[in-house]
């Protein structure tokens, strides 16, 4: 039999489980603004699928969370009764939707680290994880290559959508040293064998965002100062307002059901 | 033939309920009427996403939240097919969606009003959709093949739409004395705006005896109308909630509930561009054209780049 965690051990899963949720979730909220406001009704559909697939795999996270938890609480517990400084997802997600090519620049940024990272976690020794995983990772890989053939059309479209693209990419940027970044919570549990080490990801990431780029025409942002925080609880002051219309209902009549 | 034969000949199989397909000959003002009635149905489709999209940030749970977005997600579907179905008469969908936001094509009127709290959720699928089914229904049989072939799969979800408006309804009206209140606020909000869905009176319809001569529509608005108090009268005290009419109660000699006279002046103004959401809902549709305009010539002119790649390397090859 194995060994019970310790209680430290037992918070750094909880978290890392929170962090992957969060990120679902974050991005998945973020999507669904642009259900009924797409620029054709094909992309529209094709929005909210990708919204769709962020809240399963949320979802999916959350449950897992509330069972490593164990304190009882439901998957809604997690989204509905938590504040901004316990929110983990990475800063990019949380970033305004502006307009197609940011809200396709951003979703590329993390699809192609998504598709990294899941293809790692299917090697976990956490079978929840591993499951969910095995899951995500075939979602994910429609989503980078929904992603990518948007940055390309638009990098080899017209000289307005190439400028804009190439704007929303250099933008961007800072937000994507992130990914790679690792936390405590992360750090136990990498030793462990359940995290992914995402510091050994970066250069798969630069190669597979950059071989998307030269095909889009676009230039590799240069950047090498990055923003961070997000992992840790300190965000972006967009997540404040996410978060007030995520959890309205939730706080204005608390303890019902929905 | 001449044209006399060829009206003699469509009306034959109009009459023998044979599909008209469209490349089969029809008369002009057959074509005219479908296109307009589709037209229309598509715009109510992705209209009709506006109002719920509201509240897809604010959905109270995860799995509410999931089913949203999927409900707009199948209204956004339905605008497409028959989008589709309208353009095998002949007329582009970029040509419809001007009408729409130029304000010369109409879509239905009960997307002109306010979704004001969770529970409005539950009433758009339970009495709009459910409104939406009964005028649907009838139409997979219509005599048009293209359009009666799409209203199948469009019937299918909407009355998986109406079962989870209703169990969104449901479970408000087992919890609190508050959530009930907010069930029953929705219900008087949106019943009036739902009888209206199935159109005037019968005696002031004026689209109404072309489209049942041709096979277009089966049933006339007041008898759907009438299904339609019938049905949701018994799933009402179900819910434990009243509907807003005054007037309606059983009737044992036809064994129909009557039910109260409609504000047609109400109906009238929020069709001519009157109701509290008209504007804000063509300037959101006019918006999200507008602002994907550059979206869209992107994707143009990249296929023309590849189309072009392509037809050299060909040539080379």
């Amino acid at each position: 039999m194995v060994g019970r965690m310790s209680t430290s051990s037992e918070n750094s899963k909880l978290n890392y489980i929170l962090h992957l949720a969060d990120n679902s979730l974050i991005l998945g909220q973020r999507l669904g603004e642009w259900c009924g406001h797409g620029p054709v009704l094909e992309q529209d559909i094709a929005l909210t699928n990708i919204a769709l697939d962020l809240i399963g795999q949320a979802r999916y996270f959350y449950q897992y969370a509330a069972l490593t938890d164990n304190r009882g609480k439901s998957e809604d517990h997690y989204p509905y009764f938590r504040g901004e400084r316990e929110f983990k997802n990475f800063l990019l997600l949380e970033q305004p939707n502006m307009d197609w090519a940011y809200t396709m620049a951003r979703q590329f940024y993390y699809d192609s680290y998504c598709f990294v990272m899941y293809t790692e976690m299917l090697k976990s020794k956490d079978e929840q994880l591993v499951s969910i995983a095995s899951k995500a990772i075939k979602e994910v890989s429609y989503h980078l290559k929904y992603s990518s053939e948007w940055v390309i059309r638009m990098g080899d479209g017209t000289e307005e959508s190439h400028e804009k693209v190439q704007n929303a990419v250099n933008d961007l940027w800072e937000y994507c040293g992130e990914f790679f970044e690792t936390t405590q919570y992360e750090s136990e549990m990498i030793e462990q064998g359940i995290a992914v080490d995402a510091s050994k990801l970066k250069e798969k990431w630069l190669r597979s965002v950059g071989e998307i780029f030269n095909e889009a025409t676009l230039i590799m942002p240069e950047g090498k100062w990055f923003q961070t925080g997000g992992k840790e609880g300190v965000h972006t002051e967009n997540l404040g307002y996410i978060l007030t219309d995520l959890q309205y209902i939730q706080k204005t009549m608390p303890g019902l059901s929905w | 033939m001449n044209i006399v034969d060829l009206e003699h000949e469509f009306m034959k199989r109009i009459k023998a309920d044979q599909k008209i397909e469209p490349k089969d000959w029809m008369p002009e003002k057959y074509r005219q009427t479908l296109i307009r009635q589709i037209a229309q149905h598509a715009h109510s489709e992705i209209v009709g996403m506006l109002p719920e999209a509201n509240y897809i940030s604010r959905a109270p749970t995860l799995r509410r939240k999931a089913a949203l977005l999927a409900k707009i997600q199948d209204e956004a579907g339905h605008g497409l097919y028959l989008y589709c179905a309208a353009e095998t008469l002949g007329v582009d969908r970029d040509t419809l969606l001007d009408e729409l936001h130029s304000g010369k094509a109409k879509y239905s009127s009960i997307f002109n009003y306010p979704t004001l709290t969770w529970a409005d959720m539950g009433a758009i699928g339970w009495l709009v959709d459910g409104a939406a089914i009964l005028n649907q229904v009838p139409l997979c049989k219509c005599s048009f093949g293209p359009y009666a072939r799409a209203m199948v799969r469009v019937c299918k979800e909407e009355s998986f739409h109406q079962r989870q408006g209703y169990e969104i309804l449901l479970t408000l009206c087992n919890g609190s004395e508050e959530q009930k209140k907010m069930a029953q606020d929705a219900v008087n909000r949106w019943w009036w705006p739902s009888m209206m869905m199935f159109g005037p009176s019968d005696e002031n319809s004026k689209h109404s005896a072309y489209s049942m001569e041709t096979g277009i529509k089966k049933f006339s608005n007041d008898e759907l109308r009438q299904r339609f108090v019938d049905q949701t009268k018994p799933q009402a005290d179900i819910l434990g909630v009243t509907l807003p009419d005054k007037d309606l109660k059983f009737d044992e000699s036809s064994g129909h509930w009557k039910y109260g006279e409609i504000d047609w002046e109400e109906f009238n103004n929020v069709i001519q561009g009157n109701g509290p959401c008209n504007k804000i809902r063509l300037k959101h549709r006019r918006e999200a054209w507008e602002k994907g305009a550059w979206v869209r010539d992107a994707a143009s002119a990249y296929a023309a780049k590849k189309a072009l790649k392509n037809s050299e390397s060909k040539q080379v090859a």
